[in-house]
C-alpha cells in the first residue's frame, strides 16, 4: 500500500524544520496520523475506524464523554497500550512517515519521541532532580552538567524552576498536585520529544493550578506538538487549535477549535457541547 | 425541646440478647488465652534459663558432654547455616517473584503452575525438605561431584553446611517469593507506566523504578526467612547438624553444630538429663532471643526503610 494512494499527506516529503521558530508559520505538516484504527478489547470495539490527522507545532484536543475511546486513542500514539490483555489494534498510526505499528518500530525509541504526562501525577519516590535526570539516565546520558542542563531547562520550560532550585535533592513526594504535574511535564519534557501527549493532565487539580497547566501548554505548543485529551470543554476552547470529538468510538468531528465550538458541523456536536448530553 | 411521641417508629434501645455479650466475650477469651500461652512459654524459659544464661554461655563450648559449658559452636553453626541460606533463597526467590509479577502473564498456565507450586512447598512438611535433601543434595548431587571430581572419595557427598543451608533455602523460598511479590503489588502501576512512557525498558523499569521501592518488603521477607531457618530443625537433621563438635565448621562441606537441634540433643540424647536441664532452658531463651531479635530488626528496617522511601 502506497502512501501517496491515499490522499493523505504524512509529511515525507518535507524535511523536519531545524532552526528558527517552527511550524509558528508557513503550512502545517502532519505530525502524527491515525488511519482507519480500529481498537478492540475482546470483542468490544472502543475505537471504530477513525482516521485524524494531528498537525505539528499545534494543540489538538480530543474530547468526549467518558467511555469514548479518546483515552485509548491517545495511547495509540505511543503505544502505551501495548501488552493490555486482548486488545487488538487494526488499521495503520504514523508518526511522519513511520508506522508506530510497523514490525520493526521499537516502542522503546518511539516513546523517547512521543512523551506523555498523565491525568494522575506519578513522581517517582526519588529527589525533583532524580526525577527529571531519570528519563535521561535510562537513555544513557551520563556526562553530569549535561544532565544539569537538561533538568534546569526542562524546569524552565515547565514553569517549575523558581519553585524548586533550592530544593533539588528533596524528596519529590513533597510537591503540591500542581507542582508534582508540573515536574511530571519537565520530566517528560528532559529527553526533549517531539511530541506531549496529555491524558486529561488538570482533572485532579485545583482551579490555580489549572489555569497554571494550561498556561504552559500554550507555551509549549511552539517546542512541540501536543494531543490533550480532556473532559472540560472550556479547557479544550481554551488552550487547543483543533478539537477531535469522540463519541462512543467512533470520530464525529475534527475542525479547528474556534469552528468546532461556534459552528459545528455536526448536531452531535452540538448537542455535547451545548450539554444536552455526556 | 422535647422530644414529640413517635410509637410508629422503632425505639432506638434495641433490645440485645445474651449472644450479643456473649460472643464478644468468648472471642476476648480466645484471644487472652493466646497472650496467655505465650507468657507462658516465656516465662518458662525465661525463668528457667535466666540464671545460666552468661557471657561465657554464650562464647564457650559444651564441655563434660555436655553438662556444662556453653553452646558457641550452635551459635556459630546456626548462623553460618543462615548466612549460605540467605546467599541461596534471596537471589532465587526474589528473581522468581519479580518474574511473577513483572512479567509472567496472570491467566497463562505457566505462572498458575508455578504459583501452585510455591503455595505447595509453603504447605511440605519440614521433614520432608530433610528427607529431599539428603537424596538430592547430599546423595544425588554430593555423591555426583565426588564421582567426577574426587574420584569416589566422600568430599561433597556427605552432610554438611552447604547441603543444609540450600534444604533450608527450599524451605524458606516461598516466604521470600510472597514477600517480594506483596512488595511489588505495592508499588503503584502508575510509577510503571510512567516509566515507560519515558522510554524506559522492562527491565530498566523494574530496577530502577520497582525494585527501590520494593526492598523494604523484600528485606522484611528475607528476615523472615532468616529467624525461620534458624529455628527450623528437621531439614537439617540429615544433611548436616551434628550432635557434638569439637571444632567450629571452616568449610562449607562441614558438618555443624545448631541451636534448635542442640535443644533436641539437651533434652532428650543427654546422658544425665537433669544435669543438663539449666543448659536446656538457657539454650530455648538463646534461640527465642535470637529469633525474636531477627523479627524485631526486620519490623525496624521496614520502618525506616519506609520513612526514607515516602520522604
Amino acid at each position: 500500500m502506497s502512501l501517496a494512494t491515499n490522499g493523505i499527506d504524512f509529511g515525507a516529503a518535507v524535511p523536519r524544520a531545524e532552526g528558527g521558530e517552527p511550524g509558528a508559520r508557513g503550512p502545517e505538516r502532519t505530525h502524527l496520523a491515525a488511519q482507519g484504527v480500529t481498537v478492540r478489547y475482546g470483542r468490544n470495539a472502543a475505537i471504530k475506524g477513525v482516521s485524524l490527522k494531528v498537525p505539528e507545532h499545534r494543540v489538538t484536543a480530543l474530547i468526549g464523554p467518558s467511555g469514548c475511546g479518546k483515552s485509548t486513542f491517545l495511547r495509540l500514539f505511543n503505544r502505551m497500550n501495548d501488552g493490555i490483555e486482548g486488545i487488538s489494534i487494526e488499521g495503520r498510526v504514523f508518526l511522519y512517515d513511520q508506522d508506530i505499528y510497523a514490525r520493526d518500530t521499537d516502542a522503546v525509541a518511539l516513546r523517547r519521541r512521543v512523551g506523555m504526562v498523565f491525568q494522575r501525577s506519578t513522581p517517582f519516590p526519588k529527589s525533583i532532580y532524580e526525577n527529571v535526570a531519570y528519563g535521561l539516565r535510562i537513555a544513557g546520558v551520563r556526562d553530569r552538567s549535561e544532565i544539569a542542563r537538561r533538568i534546569e531547562e526542562s524546569l524552565v520550560g515547565a514553569g517549575l524552576w523558581d519553585e524548586v532550585k533550592d530544593r533539588m535533592h528533596d524528596s519529590a513526594m513533597g510537591l503540591s498536585g500542581g507542582q508534582a504535574q508540573r515536574l511530571c511535564i519537565a520530566r517528560a519534557m528532559a529527553i526533549r520529544p517531539e511530541i506531549i501527549l496529555m491524558d486529561e493532565p488538570a482533572s485532579a487539580l485545583d482551579p490555580i493550578a489549572t489555569a497554571r497547566i494550561e498556561d504552559l501548554i500554550s507555551s509549549l505548543k511552539s517546542r512541540y506538538t501536543i494531543v490533550i485529551v480532556t473532559h472540560n470543554l472550556q479547557q479544550a476552547a481554551r488552550v487547543s487549535d483543533y478539537t477531535a470529538f469522540f463519541y462512543m468510538g467512533e470520530l464525529v468531528e475534527f475542525a479547528p477549535t474556534q469552528a468546532l465550538f461556534t459552528n459545528p458541523g455536526e448536531s452531535r456536536t452540538e448537542e455535547y457541547i451545548t450539554g444536552r448530553f455526556g | 425541646m422535647s422530644a414529640p411521641p413517635s410509637p410508629a417508629l422503632p425505639s432506638l434501645a434495641a433490645p440485645r440478647g445474651a449472644r450479643d455479650r456473649v460472643v464478644p466475650a468468648l472471642a476476648a477469651a480466645c484471644a487472652f488465652l493466646i497472650v496467655a500461652m505465650l507468657g507462658i512459654i516465656l516465662g518458662m524459659v525465661g525463668i528457667g534459663g535466666w540464671e545460666r544464661l552468661s557471657w561465657e554461655f554464650l562464647t564457650t563450648a559444651p564441655r563434660n558432654g555436655m553438662s556444662e559449658g556453653g553452646i558457641f559452636p550452635a551459635i556459630f553453626g546456626t548462623s553460618f547455616l543462615v548466612l549460605v541460606m540467605t546467599v541461596a533463597v534471596i537471589p532465587l526467590g526474589v528473581t522468581t517473584a519479580i518474574w511473577l509479577h513483572e512479567y509472567a502473564r496472570p491467566g497463562a498456565l505457566r505462572t498458575r503452575a508455578i504459583r501452585l507450586a510455591v503455595h505447595n512447598l509453603a504447605g511440605v512438611p519440614s521433614i520432608v525438605f530433610g528427607l529431599f535433601g539428603l537424596g538430592f543434595f547430599v546423595h544425588f548431587v554430593g555423591g555426583g561431584l565426588d564421582e567426577f571430581l574426587y574420584g569416589g572419595q566422600p568430599v561433597y557427598g556427605k552432610p554438611g553446611i552447604l547441603w543444609a543451608a540450600l534444604t533450608m533455602a527450599l524451605l524458606t523460598l516461598p516466604v521470600v517469593i510472597v514477600a517480594t511479590e506483596e512488595a511489588l503489588r505495592a508499588v503503584p502501576d502508575d510509577h510503571r507506566r510512567a516509566s515507560l512512557a519515558l522510554g524506559a525498558t522492562r527491565l530498566q523499569t523494574v530496577l530502577r523504578v520497582v525494585l527501590p521501592q520494593a526492598v523494604p518488603g523484600i528485606l522484611t521477607g528475607g528476615i523472615l526467612a532468616v529467624s525461620r531457618g534458624a529455628g527450623e530443625v528437621a531439614p537439617i537433621l540429615f544433611t548436616g547438624a551434628a550432635y557434638y563438635l569439637p571444632r567450629l565448621p571452616t568449610r562449607v562441606n562441614d558438618q555443624f553444630m545448631h541451636m534448635g537441634y542442640h535443644v533436641y540433643v539437651l533434652a532428650t540424647q543427654s546422658p544425665d538429663v537433669e544435669k543438663t536441664r539449666p543448659l536446656l532452658f538457657a539454650t530455648v531463651l538463646a534461640l527465642l532471643a535470637l529469633t525474636f531479635l531477627l523479627n524485631l530488626a526486620a519490623v525496624l528496617l521496614r520502618v525506616r526503610l519506609r520513612r526514607a522511601i515516602r520522604r
